[in-house]
């Protein structure tokens, strides 16, 4: 099994003729993903690296049977993307997108409560499942097939802990980019919880960074829930300085409880194997679950 | 983007928030001109000078100043222009201080004793909503209140979808002990508050303190702004509020370069793509013994002019004593990335006096690797993380 994204997903890219669409779409499909179409509006009823063009997610959920979105839209534009996916029905909204204003997240994230579905990200490298589904900007081959879950917030680093993983000799069920911004659909303890329920992931890496407490909120869910199942940490951050944004737009240490020091504090206090070197993740899961 | 006390307070009046009103100047004789026009204006005898810098605890450090007549406007103005200001906020060299702000005295005896009390707009991460923070303890540093008497804390969440409600306002306004002109000047204060905080698109405001005057109106004394980046796309006005010379140069540099780049104090400088995998880098060029010299997001296309540009900006920083390259190439080949670097060293001929490491992993990382060993330049490689950061530590010795 896996969580969220696999290969009977029906996938559907939003923002699919821009050029950033236009490319990951083509890595997404030479993987294998299922994509099923897309949407540009204005653009509907033509077809698209050999797939159908839609004018609303709507017309996609229709016709093709769409029940998850990747959208590449820019900033400007995105929440309404988000909103409209939502709207339309689709369950898994998967947003890719970097530097949406934050006002129109907070109305994007508020509306899409009283729809039936879940939103990864925004500023996301997406989902992948391997060897089913890459729902994402990720380079797929970087992920083996396995039982290790993996949630991140970060891009580059979550390429890093899986190929870690992989070179261990391990794989990956499903790894979960969650991104880098204040706002998020789907939060640490969301991903974790998801995994952690997952019968064929066997340990979790949890891969977080300075700023917020979407780490220690979902140590404490982990605590509270007595699984045994294992979950490997690490933060991000411990030399950055407090007060500065590092990339990241949610990536500022505000005060001393979202400090990388804090935040490994409590995640070693419910029971969490927490690593200090961002290159001893792979080393770490192979030492767990070889116990 | 943070904004000057004056341009945060344009914004706020532009709502029709309440302020103290004041005029910026560049001279001590524009200082006398501001003041001269305040009292035409507002009926006011003295002023305070306020130096114009992105700091707080500005008065602590002498850039905040009373005048009493027209002489000591420029006497204040000569003095506060030009000064290095140190606050608890700056390094100890301080900020120059370019600009000051002649203000309107809003302090003036009355029938009531004059009372300051703290407000803040901000995203409560937790909820993904806004919220007013607020306390009837004005004026002091708030982090001190928060520690000492957190029950003078009050928080109200906004729901997205309505705004600010009249019942909210009140109940502020009830939480100051407020009644008669000065709670109806509060209600009316916090609602253009929130509408200004929305309506620019900030993601903070810190006004401190919020005044009631001897007369009962409520004004904003002060402004903390800072707008969302993301957002100043549609609001081309506030573009030009940006002040670089309150920035870093090489950071100021970075970001028109369309690079993600922070400054810090260590020996080891690095470039990488991904902001989580840069922190990750700076995190173990600590494990390797050495000093992270700044945070650089080079983004996902890493080719040969942006490294070239990385490189310069490194090594601006004379402490700098290596560089270690991170690229996880993902989507873009390493192949391709260590040409980047080549060539950008390559360009940068004898420009380079310190150590390189470079460590790159994902598509095709063996052939970059030996591309680099090939190249004839002096470059350490390594694909493991560990290897780079145990290179790191070799070169460092």
């Amino acid at each position: 099994m896996s969580v969220l994204v696999n290969k009977n997903s029906k996938i559907i890219v939003q923002g699919f003729t821009g050029s950033e669409g236009s490319f990951h779409a083509e890595q997404m499909i030479d993987y294998g993903t299922n994509i099923v179409g897309g949407v540009t509006p204005g653009k509907g009823g033509t077809k698209h690296l050999g797939k159908p063009v839609f004018n609303t997610v709507s017309d996609a959920v229709e016709k093709v049977g769409a029940d998850t979105t990747i959208i590449f839209v820019p900033p400007a534009f995105a929440a309404d993307a988000i909103m409209e996916a939502a709207d339309a029905g689709i369950k898994v909204i998967i947003t890719i997108t970097e530097g949406i204003p934050v006002k129109d997240m907070i109305k994007a994230s508020n509306y899409i409560k009283r729809k039936d579905c879940r939103l990864i990200g925004p500023n996301c490298p997406g989902v992948i499942t391997p060897d089913e589904a890459k729902v994402g900007i990720m380079p797929g081959f970087v992920f083996k097939k396995g039982t290790v879950g993996i949630v991140s917030k970060s891009g580059t680093l979550t390429y890093e802990a899986a190929d870690q993983v992989v070179k261990e000799g391990f794989g990956i069920t499903t790894a979960i980019g969650i991104g880098g911004d204040p706002i998020i659909g789907t939060t640490t303890k969301d991903a974790v919880e998801m995994l952690v329920g997952d019968p064929d992931t066997e340990c979790v890496v949890m891969i977080g960074e300075i700023g917020g407490q979407l780490e220690a909120e979902a140590a404490k869910w982990y605590k509270e829930s007595g699984s045994k199942k294992p979950v490997i940490g690490f933060i991000a951050g411990e030399t950055a300085p407090a007060g500065r944004t590092m990339g990241h737009a949610g990536a500022i240490v505000g005060g001393s409880e979202d400090t990388a020091q804090a935040k490994k504090k409590i995640l070693k206090d419910s029971g969490i194997h927490v690593v200090d070197s961002p290159a001893e993740i792979g080393k770490k899961v192979a030492e767990v679950l070889s116990k | 983007m943070n904004l000057h006390e004056y341009q945060g307070k344009e914004i706020l009046s532009s709502y029709g928030v309440a302020i103290q009103k004041g005029i910026v100047a560049k001279t001590p004789k524009e200082a006398v001109e501001a003041a001269k026009k305040l009292t035409e204006e507002t009926g006011t005898g003295w002023h305070v000078i306020k130096a114009q810098v992105h700091a707080g605890g500005r008065g602590k450090g002498g850039g905040v100043k009373l005048a009493k007549n027209l002489k000591e406007v420029e006497q204040l103005a000569d003095e506060i222009l030009g000064m290095h200001l140190v606050t608890p906020q700056t390094s100890k060299e301080g900020k120059e201080v370019h600009q000051i702000l002649i203000t309107e005295d809003v302090y003036y005896p009355g029938d009531n004793e004059p009372e300051e009390y703290y407000m803040s707009v901000l995203l409560n991460r937790a909820t993904g909503k806004n919220m007013i923070m607020y306390s009837p303890e004005g004026g002091v540093d708030i982090e001190s209140v928060a520690d000492k008497t957190p029950e003078k804390i009050f928080t109200e969440e906004i729901d997205p979808a309505t705004g600010i409600l009249p019942f909210q306002a009140r109940k502020i306004a009830f939480n100051f002990g407020l009644e008669g002109k000065a709670f109806k000047e509060m209600t009316k204060f916090v609602t253009a508050l929130y509408n200004a905080y929305d309506g620019s698109d900030s993601s903070l405001f810190e006004i401190n303190p919020v005044l009631k005057t001897s007369d009962d109106k409520i004004l904003a004394v002060d402004s903390k702004v800072t707008l969302d980046d993301s957002a100043l796309f549609r609001h081309k006005d506030y573009q030009s509020m940006r002040d670089t010379r309150e920035e870093d140069p090489t950071e100021v540099e970075a970001r028109e370069a369309g690079l993600s780049y922070v400054n810090l104090d260590g020996n080891v400088g690095c470039m990488v793509n991904g902001a989580g995998l840069a922190m990750a880098t700076m995190d173990l060029i600590k494990f390797a013994g050495g000093e992270p010299a700044n945070f650089l997001d080079v983004g996902g296309t890493a080719d040969a002019k942006r490294v070239e540009q990385a490189f310069k900006l490194i090594l601006k920083d004379e402490k700098v004593e290596a560089i270690l390259v991170n690229i996880f190439g993902g989507i873009v080949r390493c192949d391709r990335v260590a040409e980047g670097i080549i060539e950008a060293y390559k360009n940068m001929g004898d420009q380079i006096k310190v150590p390189i490491i470079v460590r790159l992993q994902g598509t095709n990382a063996e052939k970059a690797v030996e591309l680099i060993n090939e190249a004839g330049i002096n470059v350490k490689t390594a694909v493991q993380f560990k290897e780079a950061a145990d290179k790191v530590h070799e070169v460092l010795d």
